[in-house]
């Protein structure tokens, strides 16, 4: 393979990404070197298996994805703008909506949740850490790597540009050879096996390490979304796996399993894509729910309306979420009964969905609303996800899908629902849990700046896309040149840039709140009424000195009112704790190496890799380190220091 | 997590990080089974896609696949005695059952690789139709999970050798009894619903 095969080559754009990729990397490179911060990376960040670290990484990781997903949004409403646009051309573009997509599922929702899920969820029931710490790290690393190797497609190989659907037989060798594709199969398969791994860990960790006498119906409602979306996990995500698998078998070793020779069914690959894609969206929506549902609670300054209503509309949820997958493809051709059956399963989904919206509004009924920014982006949510919601049920009418189907319609459906719905809950609970976080607020008045610039940029955006489908906008088109669009697509490009300045406005906020806010003082900054609040903030590593009793739902509330603390100096014991470890990271950065040799289909360097995985494995087989004791008085010096006594 | 340990019940039950491993296999094994019955599907979908190439009804044989089956069949036996030994707290024996459970895995292992030689021969190749990749997907996909068991299995040999009957290698000995107890099921319904069904269509 010659050099200019290797890297992307002839696209000013790229070239312009080549070189800010070459900058930052070489400054954080320089920084590290210069401040000697190599060896406290490494101790305190590479090697951890505490969830509070890892989940921080997460989400870091994904506000960087979504910085990347967004600049692919813009450079695409910047060329549909105006007809004839020159700014990318037809190649481009493909590979950006690909990219776009695929990013902002994968590699942004879903770590982003992740790793609040991460921090919040064994906090909220009174655990010291995951079930398996070690496999959690391994999680956090197969995505990370998962995800640089997605990233890379853009210099090295050139991207995947089949859509982030990758239907066949388009995605298939014949049509779209080169390695481009096997960025997207064999990054998401990477990144795949940490959110199965996750999804098995977070759910042991909620089944077995409850503090004493919480019941499942007692949980904070944010952990029971948790709960429910790792079911939606661990039956989903083998459905990817499986279908990565067999387009990876078909692209690199011929095998004819969604090729147009030798009987295969391209459409076979629809099937199982979205047999995963639509529970997927709930694992995105769920967590998203839950958060609202916390911050609604804490800022109504109400026990959440339906407690149980709301329980049982996500498991409903989750269940019908396996049941609806055909309608993303109703003009398959499947047939009258096919078609109906699924849309009916479709318009059910909006039942439990109501019930949770009106459980919302019925907590806000009569309460002295708190209108902090966490709040400003829920009760932004409920409206505007109904707007997706009932336009979603549209879709869902198997005929009219007919119209409706591969139009831009469509495109603002699915914004509305993901971004009102998950980034929307990205936003609220990143605000909410700040300060247990890092010690301190985000400011409040950026924030709602950002909140509006975000919030009105999205519906200038994205409002006018419903009439640009009904206008007979196609998606995945890059020239726009029929007259009555102009319009519609200009305000809509001007408020992808308003959302574009809510984001950097939220960026800054980290940084001038780190520089500028209050540190906090209390752990309870919120007057919060679960559990994560009732720790020191910030955090110790071990989490709770003591582990309260509980009994009630809104367990801190009621500590609160008893004058309870997680620091009971007569009960205090030696916590046994995890050892940090390099293992995940060299584990994962071996697969790593076998994945990206495979993309390139240079077949020894993808064994070696492998084999240097499975010497990992079998490292960690015969490593029988059983952790650490912290001693009492350890945690008498931390608790009084973090609690000022 | 506490490092209490209780003094009764099965060994590898004692610890609450026993309990939460051998929990947290079974999800796993959950998702294995989504897993194979996505490779199930498949086949199912793409059954009698033969093209050019031979048909299962010419290839498909009933003494090698019989005697596959047998030995698989055998090995989850003897690997049921094996943790009936362990609990029994006879290293010695566990060692005996599992190094026979491993045999015939291996024996297992050797016939189905003369058998994929054996049809790769006769024109029925990953590439030659959608039916035969399907079949050499979901039955090498069950291969190789026995080859990686035996792997991990031969590891857990060597640390019960060295270590003895501890909380931790007792669950470790548990968890692989389960996974291969599994990898039988799905040769089960491997042997009925692609061999049995492909000899009669």
């Amino acid at each position: 393979m010659r050099l200019d095969e290797f890297f992307v080559t002839g696209e000013p754009l790229i070239y312009a990404g080549m070189v800010s990729i070459a900058l930052v990397t070489s400054a954080a490179l320089f920084l590290l070197t210069y401040f000697k911060k190599w060896g406290w990376l490494w101790r305190e960040w590479l090697t951890t298996v505490d969830h509070k670290k890892i989940g921080i990484m997460y989400i870091l990781a994904a506000l960087a994805m979504l910085f990347r997903g967004g600049v692919d949004a813009l450079m695409m409403r910047v060329q549909l703008a105006f007809p004839d646009m020159n700014f990318l051309d037809a190649q481009h573009y493909d590979e950006i909506f690909t990219t776009h997509g695929t990013v902002m599922i994968i590699f942004m929702a879903m770590p982003f949740l992740i790793g609040l899920m991460n921090i919040i969820v064994p906090l909220q029931i009174g655990a010291r850490d995951f079930a398996f710490p070690y496999v959690n790290a391994l999680s956090f690393w197969s995505f990370m790597f998962g995800a640089m190797l997605f990233n890379i497609s853009f210099v090295i190989g050139g991207s995947p540009d089949a859509g982030w659907t990758s239907y066949t037989p388009l995605a298939g060798a014949a049509m779209s050879p080169g390695p481009g594709q096997n960025f997207y199969l064999l990054g998401l398969q990477l990144s795949g096996i940490g959110t199965l791994a996750t999804g098995i860990n977070l759910m042991v960790t909620i089944l077995k390490m409850r503090a004493p006498g919480m019941k499942l119906f007692q949980m904070p409602i944010f952990t029971w979304s948790t709960l429910v979306t790792c079911f939606i996990i661990v039956f989903a995500f083998p459905i990817l796996t499986v279908a990565l698998a067999l387009m990876t078998i078909d692209r690199i070793f011929g095998s004819q399993f969604f090729t147009l020779t030798g009987e295969g069914l391209p459409m076979m690959w629809a099937n199982l894509f979205w047999m995963w894609g639509h529970p997927e969206v709930y694992i995105v929506i769920l967590p998203a729910f839950g958060i609202f549902s916390e911050v609604i609670a804490t800022f109504a300054k109400k026990r959440l309306f339906g407690y149980n209503a709301m329980v049982w509309s996500m498991i409903l949820i989750a269940g019908l979420s396996f049941l609806v997958w055909v309608h993303h493809f109703f003009t398959m051709g499947a047939g009258a009964f096919v078609n109906s059956v699924f849309s009916i399963s479709t318009m059910l989904i909006a039942v439990p969905t109501g019930v949770k919206i009106f459980n919302w509004l019925a907590t806000l009924y009569k309460a002295k609303i708190k209108f902090s920014v966490a709040m400003m982006w829920a009760l932004a949510f409920i409206p505007s996800f109904v707007i997706g919601g009932v336009t979603g049920v549209m879709l869902g009418m198997a005929a009219a899908d007919y119209q409706f189907h591969n139009s831009y319609f469509l495109v603002a459906h699915f914004h509305y629902v993901l971004i009102a719905g998950t980034v929307f809950a990205c936003f609220a609970g990143l605000v909410f849990w700040y300060p247990k976080m890092f010690g301190h607020k985000l400011n409040e008045r950026l924030g709602k700046w950002s909140f509006w610039f975000f919030v009105i940029g999205f519906h200038v955006c994205f409002f006018p896309q419903y009439f640009l489908g009904l206008d007979g906008m196609p998606r995945r088109i890059f020239i726009t040149n029929i007259a009555e669009w102009l319009p519609l697509n200009i305000i809509s490009t001007v408020g992808a840039f308003g959302m574009g300045a809510g984001f950097a406005i939220f960026v800054f906020n980290i940084y001038y709140s780190y520089r500028y806010s209050e540190r906090e003082k209390t752990g309870d900054s919120w007057d919060g009424r679960t559990l994560e609040w009732a720790t020191p903030t910030p955090v110790p590593y071990y989490n709770f000195a003591t582990v309260p009793y509980v009994d009630k739902y809104d367990a801190f509330l009621a500590m609160k009112e008893k004058g309870e603390t997680t620091y009971d100096e007569e009960r205090l014991e030696p916590i046994h704790m995890p050892s940090y470890t390099g293992q995940p990271f060299i584990m994962m950065g071996f697969l790593f190496i076998a994945s990206f040799a495979l993309v390139f289909e240079w077949i020894p360097l993808a064994i070696l890799g492998l084999a240097g995985g499975l010497i990992m494995m079998i490292v960690r087989s015969f490593d029988y380190d059983e952790g650490y004791y912290v001693e009492v008085d350890e945690i008498k010096r931390i608790e009084r220091k973090a609690r000022g006594l | 997590m506490s490092a209490h340990e209780l003094k009764t019940g099965p060994l590898e039950y004692r610890t609450q990080e026993g309990q939460m491993s051998i929990m947290g296999f079974w999800i796993f094994l959950a998702a294995e089974i989504v897993l194979f019955s996505t490779l199930f599907a498949t086949y199912a979908v793409l059954f009698g896609r033969t093209v050019d190439a031979p048909t299962p009804g010419h290839l498909f044989e009933p003494g090698i696949v019989l005697v596959m089956t047998f030995l698989l069949l055998t090995s989850s036996f003897t690997c049921g005695i094996a943790v009936h030994q362990m609990r029994k707290g006879s290293v010695k024996a566990l060692i005996i059952w599992m190094v026979i459970t491993l045999a015939l895995g291996a024996g297992f292992l050797g016939f189905e690789i003369y058998e994929f030689v054996h049809y790769v021969h006769e024109g029925a190749t990953m590439q030659s139709s959608a039916f035969w990749s399907a079949f050499f997907t979901l039955t090498g996909t069950h291969g190789l999970h026995v080859t990686l068991g035996i792997g991990w299995a031969v590891l857990l040999l060597i640390q019960i050798a060295k270590r003895g009957l501890t909380p931790v290698t007792s669950r470790k000995m548990f968890i692989i009894s389960l996974y291969w107890h599994f990898l039988d099921v799905v040769w089960i319904f491997i042997f009925t619903s692609v061999y049995l069904i492909g000899m009669v269509v």
